[in-house]
């Protein structure tokens, strides 16, 4: 029932598109969905910050864009320092009537190693500094612009071309790198977790971000057909696997406070989401069996944080 | 006429700085940059300057908040040394490429390995190609008055390129010099507040920093080079209307004793004012000893270069870096290029004297002329040292 509504809840939003149509997505790009659904939920009033990656390229060939609003592309590691430039820039300016005051949402975007490998020093800097923006991680789990790499945003057991499955090797063998935990470590007043598949939510999520004053940070699994080995018609449904499995659970940080937004009495089987995708193909029951185990644990421990308050 | 004060060149740096009415600073503390950082935090945190000031993580994000801020139409401001600017190398070339006019300072030092503080050009070296205007000054008063020439020449709608004031850390950062301030009536009519031709804002939505094919990439290489060097007679207006305002006038190339010398000193930063001792001694003895600096190193004087050494025979070459496994010193590489097909052009001999800070005072180069001179009539014409190694 919820499905359904979501479905039709979605017309719901601004007709207008800040990301225009015509980039050069892959089918079935999930995050390039989810791009443009942040888009929509910030309107125009934003300057866009965009680290190097799948996003900036998809978008950005010389002489032709597809961004209707600001953007701006420097280097891979630095969006977070670049966008906290923008805003601080603004702020400047603003104060000293150089230009008119108003509200302009400093928007920071970086893929999963954008964010948690190269990134990650230059974002928990400007998290620390305290900076009013925001920023968005679009993890699809690899570096899949250059081509399928390992990141450590990269489950336990997929298969990319640097952590290949091979004779006595399967896989990816260390586990995905917590860094919605890792931004609310930094005590800043909003983390979120969101997903496509769930556009209402993800576009609340995004609409919270700018409302509130200082750093938000919004991690956002972004489903990769290319990467994941998975059908493109099936993005939107693995990006629901990933929430209903625990895989990916929906949940907000407010000052410090775990909220979730999705709860599931009883998580669907880890293996409906594993077995869509030929970065798992591989995998024993054992190995499965393992991960779920970890899921559930890891989903119980944040069920029990969100019950507790805190 | 300014009021002249004996002050500490970081402290005049970071108060010229203040002058430009800065709007956000950005920075990471290393020797022998720290005390202009220092200073600038000192100035916003007592109010003096209306400015964002970020301590940051590295040196990497110092630059890249200050990408950030200039993008949007803020005057930004950065300084670092040695292992800071090779951290934050990668944004330089980013900076020229989006044409981007921050302003930053470099407190020359060696770069590691072995790690060392003092001071050389092996930094500087390193971005040689990065695209930035980049000038090396002599003394603390040069320093000072490049903060506000910078600003306006980088800021300039024919010009739009970032710059870099090279100076010598400690043999600059460190001393107290007498600086000429100016007042800040007159700054404010040397340098207007920074007009953006591009900015970030919602009104005005613009693409920056587009990614380029190769069907495309040449193109706007040939648009960023054709346009550094067309700057050329911008920086010299600039230059030009600066010395007007103070009577302090500045060339790319400066000559001391030049004029119908046979044997010509190259240096470029604070080894010029030590090298003029020299001269001054050897010129005393009757020798005919000149000295050429170069102040403006990208983009390179060229012709300016060229008329200076018109006539001489010998140019003794002083370096402060080494090209491991090239052509020995960058400036005398640069120098051989310059005079390349030139008829009966000097004998070049390049030294490389003074790196990680190694004291060289006027009678070493004093002894760099003879021994020069000794080998170049022996018939090595393009001789190179690294002087005063024990080997």
């Amino acid at each position: 029932m919820t499905e359904n509504l979501n479905v039709f809840a979605v017309r719901t939003l601004t007709q207008k598109e800040y990301f225009a149509p015509g980039h050069r997505a892959c089918q079935g790009c999930a995050e390039v969905l989810a791009v443009r659904l942040v888009a929509k939920a910030l309107g125009r009033n934003v300057i866009v910050s965009n680290a190097t990656g799948c996003m900036e390229i998809v978008s950005s060939p010389l002489p032709f864009t597809s961004w209707r609003v600001p953007w701006f592309h420097v280097a891979f590691e630095n969006t977070a320092a670049v966008a906290s430039g923008v805003e601080a820039g603004l702020k400047a300016l603003m104060r000293k009537r150089r230009i008119p005051r108003k509200k302009i949402i400093s928007l920071a975007m970086a893929g999963d190693g954008g964010t948690a490998d190269i990134g990650l020093q230059a974002l928990s800097g400007a998290l620390e500094r305290g900076h009013d923006m925001i920023y968005i991680c679009t993890d699809n789990e690899a570096y899949m612009n250059t081509g399928i790499q390992r990141s450590s945003s990269t489950p336990f057991g997929a298969s990319t071309t640097t952590s290949p499955v091979g004779k006595v090797k399967m896989g990816q063998i260390t586990w995905k790198k917590n860094m919605p935990a890792i931004a609310a470590a930094h005590n800043i007043p909003y983390v979120a977790t969101a997903c496509p598949s769930y556009p209402i939510d993800l576009v609340q999520k995004v609409k919270k971000a700018a409302a509130i004053e200082g750093p938000a940070y919004i991690h956002i699994l972004s489903v990769c057909p290319t990467g994941w080995r998975s059908a493109p018609e099936l993005s939107i449904k693995l990006g629901r696997l990933a929430v209903e499995t625990g895989v990916f659970p929906l949940y907000e940080v407010e000052n410090g406070k775990y909220h979730l937004s999705m709860d599931f009495p009883k998580l669907k089987p880890i293996r409906e989401y594993i077995k869509l995708q030929g970065r798992f193909r591989h995998l024993t029951d054992d190995l499965i069996e393992e991960i779920e185990k970890r899921v559930q644990k890891e989903y119980e421990a944040l069920k029990e944080r969100a019950k507790q308050g805190v | 006429m300014g009021k002249r004060v004996g002050m500490e060149v970081s402290i005049a740096a970071a108060e010229a700085v203040k002058q430009c009415n800065v709007d956000v600073v950005s920075a990471y503390p290393i020797t022998p940059q720290t005390h202009i950082v220092e200073h600038l935090s000192e100035i916003v945190a007592n109010g003096e300057l209306d400015a964002e000031f970020f301590c940051v993580e590295s040196e990497h994000s110092a630059l890249s908040v200050c990408v950030g801020s200039e993008a949007v139409g803020a005057r930004s401001f950065t300084c670092t040394s040695a292992q800071g600017l090779a951290l934050l190398s990668e944004i330089t070339y980013i900076v020229s490429g989006l044409r981007l006019p921050i302003v930053m300072i470099v407190a020359n030092r060696t770069l590691s390995a072995p790690l060392s503080i003092w001071n050389d050009h092996s930094d500087a070296m390193m971005i040689r190609d990065c695209g930035w205007i980049q000038y090396f000054v002599e003394n603390g008063q040069e320093v000072y008055d490049h903060v506000f020439i910078s600003y306006r020449t980088a800021e300039d709608r024919e010009v739009l390129f970032p710059a870099i004031i090279n100076m010598d850390g400690f043999t600059l950062s460190h001393v107290i010099e007498p600086i000429e301030l100016i007042e800040q009536e007159k700054i404010d009519q040397f340098l207007s507040p920074y007009q953006p031709l591009y900015s970030l804002h919602p009104d005005h939505p613009v693409t920056m920093g587009a990614f380029a094919l190769p069907s495309i990439f040449a193109e706007t290489k040939k648009a960023q080079e054709v346009a550094l060097c067309s700057s050329m007679p911008k920086i010299l207006e600039v230059w030009k209307a600066f010395g007007d305002l103070t009577g302090r006038y500045y060339r790319p190339i400066e000559t001391y004793q030049a004029e119908g010398a046979d044997t010509l000193l190259i240096t470029m930063g604070s080894f010029g004012e030590t090298a003029s001792v020299a001269v001054d001694q050897m010129r005393a003895e009757g020798r005919s000893v000149g000295l050429v600096k170069i102040r403006l190193w990208r983009p390179f004087p060229f012709d300016d270069f060229k008329n200076a050494v018109k006539g001489a025979k010998h140019l003794v070459v002083i370096d402060r870096a080494v090209s491991v496994g090239g052509p020995k010193g960058p400036v005398a590489s640069e120098v051989k290029s310059a005079l390349y097909g030139m008829e009966g052009h000097p004998a070049i001999y390049d030294f490389v004297a003074g790196i990680s800070g190694r004291d060289v005072a006027p009678i070493d180069f004093i002894k760099m002329v003879d021994k020069a001179k000794i080998e170049i009539e022996e018939g090595n014409q393009e001789g190179y040292e690294l002087y005063g190694v024990r080997e």
